[in-house]
């Protein structure tokens, strides 16, 4: 579904990603992982073009999303994303927050749109926060909105960037709960996290990146139990 | 102090009060109308837009207000352009507001917070309509205080119209003290008309401020 070949990021001088290679398919999670300045979550930006690469190329459903002719919008709405520090809208309510771009973009009803949000809140659990605005929720909450939120445009993937990473210890839980429904729904998703537990229980493969390189792929408990390469066991016996 | 005046002149300051306000009313109007599109303009990315607002802006915040209304109201007829005296007098308040609003118009859309416009752009929104729906409406909402400010600056500096003879308030004041043959009081009474409809407005904005930040 998605195809990244050779992706390079450099911001002036620096380069933070230095040739990722990987292939992402339907119906799969993947789980990022990697120490700060790893250039994990610019890898997960430069899947929908909120990081233009330096280098390379990013196929998705078959277009070449980084070719200069490519409308990106197009395959952003079929990409939803969920940010560190959640980014609701401060300015509307949280139904506002999620039916603006189904009515704005799809062209939905409002009635239509509506109702796709009660749907997505039931799912989260928020059906009585409709009318809040974001300033009247929690961490957890606006987390889970901007889940839905995201969800709304009903996209074939979700990029997550360290979504619990500006929780509250105690937010973290129902926030991974939404997610890990998420992909038992079958839904593909990349995550970018910190959370071991969730990237042994939900993801299908886990990706280690150091040094904006790919250094280990595999199978979560294979590469859990069983790191081949020596900067992912030190990695891991640090936060393991 | 003697305000025997009033009983005859009081009308004079009551006409110059409703043009001051039609003035000012008027140049906020016009002035917010070009801000916007200069500061979206001010920060294209196509380079001679950019300069030509940039320009634009350093120029009328960096002459006097006094020096550009001449240059409107006796300048342009040799081009061949005779504007009536008030439509002279509010396209150069505007003009000349509308650099100013323009600069707060740019930093409040640039101290909004990235993620909002990136959010907006990940669920697939264009540039222009992330603009229309998230960031304009908070932008607006956090440089109210900013823009009420400068409404009560173009009430003040709308006196200086009364160069070319727009019978506003000051222009008023200044006929009775030629009629009176007394400076003093007439500009008293100036002076007060001016606080009285500044410090009520930023009174009445500061209430409405309060309601929106509450909302």
């Amino acid at each position: 579904m998605i195809r990244v070949r050779n992706l390079h990021k450099r911001f002036h001088k620096l380069n933070v990603l230095n040739g990722i290679n990987i292939d992402i398919e339907r119906g799969e999670v993947l789980v990022v992982i990697g120490p700060s300045g790893s250039g994990k979550s610019t890898f997960l930006r430069c899947l929908n073009l909120l990081e233009t690469p330096s280098e390379g190329e990013i196929h998705f459903d078959g277009t070449l999303i980084t070719s200069k002719q490519n409308d990106i919008n197009v395959q952003r709405q079929q990409m939803g994303m969920v940010f560190q520090q959640f980014n609701l809208f401060p300015h509307l309510s949280v139904l506002h927050n999620i039916t603006l771009a189904p009515r704005k973009l799809k062209k939905l009803s409002d009635a239509e749109a509506n109702g796709i949000a009660f749907d997505l809140l039931r799912k989260v659990g928020l059906e009585d926060k409709a009318q809040s605005y974001p300033g009247q929720l929690s961490g957890g909450q606006k987390q889970r909105i901007a889940i839905a939120r995201a969800l709304a445009m009903s996209p074939k993937v979700m990029l997550f960037d360290e979504p619990t990473s500006a929780l509250d210890p105690e937010m973290v839980g129902e926030v991974l709960e939404v997610m890990k429904n998420l992909a038992k729904g079958g839904m593909t998703m990349v995550v970018v996290t910190h959370e071991m537990g969730f990237a042994r229980e939900v993801g299908t493969r886990v990706v280690f990146m150091d040094g904006g390189k790919i250094v280990e792929a595999g199978k979560p408990h294979e590469l859990f139990a069983n790191p081949q390469h020596p900067r992912t066991k030190e990695f891991l016996s640090k936060v393991l | 102090m003697d305000f025997s005046f009033l009983d005859k002149y009081w009308i004079y300051f009551v006409k110059g009060t409703e043009w001051t306000i039609f003035l000012s009313v008027f140049t906020v109007l016009f002035g917010f109308i070009i801000g916007v599109v200069l500061a979206l303009l001010r920060m294209s990315n196509i380079k001679v837009i950019k300069f030509i607002a940039v320009a634009y802006i350093e120029f009328m915040r960096g002459t006097p207000l006094l020096v550009q209304i001449y240059l409107i109201y006796y300048c342009l007829p040799f081009a061949g352009v005779t504007l009536p005296d008030y439509v002279a007098a509010i396209l150069t308040l505007s003009l000349n507001s509308g650099a100013y609003i323009a600069e707060i118009f740019r930093a409040g859309i640039q101290n909004l917070d990235k993620g909002q416009m990136e959010a907006a752009r990940s669920l697939g929104m264009p540039h222009r309509m992330a603009m229309r729906y998230i960031v304009l409406p908070q932008a607006f909402r956090n440089i109210l205080p900013a823009l009420g400010n400068e409404l009560v600056v173009v009430i003040k500096e709308s006196s200086i119209v009364s160069v070319i003879g727009i019978t506003e308030l000051m222009y008023q004041a200044d006929t009775v003290r030629g009629i009176f043959a007394r400076p003093f009081e007439p500009l008293i009474i100036a002076a007060i008309v001016y606080f009285i409809m500044t410090f009520t407005l930023s009174k009445l904005l500061g209430r409405w401020e309060g309601r929106l930040k509450r909302a």
